[in-house]
């Protein structure tokens, strides 16, 4: 998280004009892409000792000596002597020139046909695009390799028209690139004035595209540079370059393999010169990428700092809380759930009673899926448990780590998502899913299993079994594939359903009949429910008792009735007066003023405070633990008794 | 499904005809004497007419083309101009090395390569190596790759021929030591591609929702990985492994030619320098018959792992 918190620092930096005590802008690229950094240094040397070679290099590259040949690294030959006593060193610097020139020649091919063709194709559009688009999809498909050998036999090994062909030969990649960021700046363009205002079209659009794909072209430019300079090493070392007198790195790698047997130190400076190169320019294109995508975090609405040391007041207060029912099924007591620093929920207790249907209620992001989830032992990457209990029948699972929420997981707790469809595996069928589900509870033959599935779908209602079990999930409707996640859920005879919101993204129509599924199957089972909602009409309408949640904590629990009748926390009371099926007919619906606030930003003492009405000093001094107010309900509000004494909340 | 295959084999009709086009023109830019150049300064004047006449050099570029493509169509792809003998017998010989090899190392790469990208998914250490070997992978030339394999297990330790090639038929054995060294070379690299696409594709699969539902319900670890996250992230790591099939025939051009191994890629590489025109279009037509077919073959595979595109 220190990471996350230092990245995000760095990144908003140049955002500030002025800034006299940041960073260089250069220093600040080393510390973020250190290794991007040395591999651009690395490039700028090579250029300059290629440049510089005939100063530098101790020896001329031709120059023989019969006497000391292919002599190991010494003093005066610090990377020794080839075939012919020719200084490696020397003839190694006198290779950079011709090598990155044949690379440049490539390069610039590359970026003089593949630019102008993406940005046609994505401006024109039309039967223009279709054209470009076809024939880049055509030449991309020829084994380039072959191509430039037949214009190598055609030119008479000139390395130039090698290099032109293979540039030609990979442009199309380009061009698909930049008319992927043509068609978006064009999109965007036809919004904004400057098409209307009568500036050339085409101008624009070109210096725009190319300032906004400035980034994916260097990456694209730095991968393809490492491309062809590998290339055209291959190509001298199998001879098939002229390079005049001028020695080459390939050419260099070839006349070491001559004496492999004898002499292989001859192949490792070439051979790493290419392939240090060749890394830089991959490095150097990871680098551009990382940066070009940083620089959409940083074009991104800042986001809030998050504090680098966890709230205070996190003691569990699972001890101190009243119990609800000695005969749990469910008991869930100070759970505590942390990304890095941050706490998502704090401090959650309640239970769930055999056959009880419970809901969970609170508005988005208080806590109540990392809850469900958490139950579950299925917390995404980086989040965990860092407090509390979760029993189930008196087990200890968090004690017990994976094996033991593995050992219930199914068979004791099953879970149904809101996403219907996306909780299928896409690439099984129905049938696949339930059989190897129903194969992890039960010893069955296939026959036995197959038998169970279609049990299994009759009991959520459905018909047409066989075909059903046929089907992938790309083939059934959201409401089907609900019905199907809850045949899921009851494959290993579950005691407990956790369903996360199971109708939030589901047709209205199709809504009602699932509660009343589930509802009819609580009843044949005798299963419990946690049941995850935002909506009270669900509430109202299935629930035996109610857990509300606020800003990653429980605030009050309560029988249905009694809560509401007489909720005893003013945000239960706010929620329910802002809901239209329980509102008051005719009357202006009131609304909850304000957002819950992030994990990460609560406050000290009733997290609730800034958004409620009643709220008074002593509401924000410190940590405020669940009070039992009458058998059965709880709340988290301090001033509960003076509320009610004035009226705010019912008596 | 059929469609999808229908289509891309009446894709390939213009691929060939384009790639086998693009050798025409380039001749055509040759200044001067087409035949005298390819033949080089010391031809004889009846070796200059002999070439003239065979490739049909003094007729017009659409009709020397149009006259190669009658002779393709019939399975003709003319005869090599140092050989003497046809296209096609001389590159059916070279067929079985080259696929043996490219075949063999992009198996290895394969199995390799998903193998590792799979630990890498879950681990994270072996996932940062996974992710910095397919840097270093890829920057290692495979023909220096080749020659230090060369003198470590060949030269120094003296255990697998330096090069050459034995025919399946002839000695199984001695077939597969030939191939391992070359296998090695052109797997390398590949198996660093293939690592990174697995790790990368099977991390977004653990990701979705369905994985959780599978958890939920009582689904170990290992088949969701194997059973699920695997054959969800099987598209792009399928479409990887047609690139490295590509990417290894034209790997042969420089590996082939380190282990003296008598296949396509050696071939060009000798029509190349000998100015053999006739011989390197053959190549050129036998590589883009291969790449369609491995095309091909990936389409099937995605009907397989993507039950709506077999349905579409």
């Amino acid at each position: 998280m220190t990471e996350t918190s230092a990245h995000i620092e760095t990144a908003l930096t140049p955002a500030e004009p002025g800034a006299g005590s940041g960073p260089h802008p250069l220093r600040r690229i080393f510390r973020q892409q250190p290794v991007g950094a040395a591999a651009v240094v690395y490039l700028i040397l090579l250029v300059l000792a290629g440049l510089f070679a005939p100063v530098l290099a101790p020896y001329p590259p031709d120059q023989q000596d019969l006497l000391d040949v292919l002599s190991l690294p010494s003093a005066s030959h610090w990377l020794g002597t080839d075939t012919l006593g020719r200084d490696v060193l020397s003839r190694l610097l006198y290779g950079i020139n011709p090598t990155l020139t044949n690379t440049l020649i490539a390069l610039i091919t590359f970026l003089l046909i593949g630019i102008p063709m993406g940005i046609i194709a994505g401006y024109r559009g039309g039967w223009v695009d279709n054209v470009i688009s076809r024939t880049v999809e055509l030449v991309l498909s020829i084994p380039a390799i072959i191509i430039v050998l037949v214009s190598i036999a055609v030119f008479s090994a000139s390395p130039t028209a090698a290099m032109i062909t293979l540039g030609v030969l990979a442009a199309p990649g380009l061009a698909r690139v930049v008319r992927g960021a043509t068609l978006i700046v064009r999109e965007e363009l036809f919004v904004t004035a400057a098409v209307v205002s009568g500036v050339r079209p085409l101008r624009i659009m070109t210096s725009h595209v190319i300032r906004r794909v400035a980034g994916p072209i260097l990456v694209q430019a730095s991968v393809f540079a490492g491309i062809a300079l590998a290339f055209q090493a291959a190509m001298a070392f199998l001879g098939l370059l002229s390079a005049g007198d001028r020695p080459t790195w390939g050419g260099m790698i070839a006349d070491g393999s001559q004496v492999i047997t004898t002499t292989a130190w001859l192949i490792i400076p070439p051979g790493l010169a290419v392939a240090f190169t060749v890394l830089a320019f991959g490095l150097l294109g990871d680098a551009v990428r990382d940066l070009s995508s940083a620089d959409e975090t940083t074009t991104a609405p800042p986001r809030r700092r998050m504090p680098a040391t966890a709230p205070t007041g996190n003691q569990s207060t699972a001890d101190l809380t009243p119990t609800m029912a000695a005969d749990g099924l469910l008991d869930v007591r100070g759970l505590t759930v942390t990304a890095g620093s941050t706490t998502l929920v704090s401090d959650a207790t309640f239970t769930v009673s055999p056959g009880e249907t419970v809901a969970l209620v609170g508005e988005s992001g208080c806590g109540k899926s990392m809850t469900a989830l958490a139950v579950l032992g299925l917390l995404p990457g980086g989040v965990h448990t860092t407090d509390g209990a979760v029993s189930f029948h008196g087990t200890n699972l968090t004690a017990g780590g994976t094996n033991a929420y593995r050992a219930v997981r199914g068979s004791g707790i099953a879970y149904v998502a809101q996403d219907a469809l996306g909780s299928l595996d896409p690439t099984h069928t129905v049938g696949k899913h339930l059989t190897e589900i129903i194969g992890r509870h039960e010893k069955l033959t296939s026959a036995g299993k197959q038998g169970r599935a279609v049990e299994l779908l009759q009991q959520v209602n459905l018909t047409d079994t066989d075909r059903v079990l046929r089907s992938y999930p790309h083939e059934i409707s959201g409401g089907m594939a609900q019905r199907i996640n809850i045949a899921i859920a009851l494959a290993g005879r579950p005691e407990l359903i956790i369903a996360d919101e199971p109708t939030t993204a589901l047709d209205v129509t199709v809504q009602a009949d699932i509660l009343q599924l589930l509802r009819d199957l609580q009843q044949q089972t005798g299963m419990a429910i946690l049941l995850i909602t935002h909506d009270w009409g669900v509430v109202a309408d299935i629930a035996d008792r109610v857990v509300v949640m606020y800003a990653g904590e429980v605030v009050e629990q309560a029988e249905i009735n009694t809560l509401f009748t007489t909720p005893r926390f003013p945000y239960t009371a706010a929620l329910l007066a802002a809901d239209p099926s329980t509102a008051a007919e005719g009357a202006r619906l009131p609304t909850l003023a304000g957002r819950v606030p992030a994990p990460g930003n609560w406050p000290n003492g009733c997290r609730f405070a800034g958004r409620c009405a009643y709220a008074t000093d002593e509401c924000t001094t410190g940590p405020i633990p669940l009070m039992t107010v009458q058998p059965g309900s709880v709340t988290r509000c301090i001033r509960v008794d003076d509320l009610v004494s004035e009226g705010a909340l019912p008596q | 499904m059929l469609r999808l295959v229908l289509r891309r084999l009446a894709w390939s009709i213009p691929l060939l005809l384009v790639a086998t086009m693009v050798s025409f023109i380039l001749v055509a830019f040759l200044p001067g004497n087409t035949a005298r150049a390819l033949l080089g300064p010391n031809a004889t004047e009846a070796q200059v007419a002999a070439v003239t006449e065979q490739l049909g050099l003094n007729k017009p570029l659409w009709e020397q083309y149009w006259q190669w493509l009658q002779g393709a169509v019939h399975g003709d792809l003319g005869t090599s101009l140092i050989s003497r003998q046809p296209v096609t017998t001389l590159l059916n010989d070279r067929l079985e090395p080259s696929l043996s090899l490219i075949i063999g190392a992009t198996l290895v790469a394969g199995v390799v390569g998903v193998i590792l990208g799979i630990r890498g998914a879950r681990r994270g250490v072996l996932g940062k190596v996974v992710d910095a070997g397919s840097i270093v992978g890829l920057a290692i030339p495979d023909f220096w790759l080749g020659l230090i394999l060369i003198a470590v297990f060949a030269v120094q330790l003296a255990v697998l021929p330096p090069g050459g090639y034995v025919p399946f038929i002839d000695d199984p054995g001695l077939w597969f030591t030939s191939l391992v060294l070359p296998v090695i070379t052109l797997a390398v690299p590949a198996t660093a591609i293939i690592a990174k696409q697995t790790r990368d594709a099977v991390s977004t699969a653990l990701n979705r929702s369905f994985v959780r539902t599978l958890s939920a319900a009582g689904v170990p670890d290992r088949s969701i990985v194997y059973r699920h996250a695997l054959k969800n992230a099987a598209i792009p790591i399928l479409t990887v492994v047609g690139l490295i099939f590509v990417g290894a025939l034209s790997g042969t051009v420089a590996v082939e030619s380190i282990y003296s191994i008598p296949g396509l890629g050696s071939t060009a590489v000798q029509a190349t320098s000998a100015h053999d025109l006739p011989l390197i279009q053959g190549v050129v037509v036998y590589f883009t018959i291969i790449v369609i077919a491995v095309n091909l073959l990936v389409d099937l595979g995605y009907g397989y792992f993507n039950p709506r595109v077999r349905q579409s």
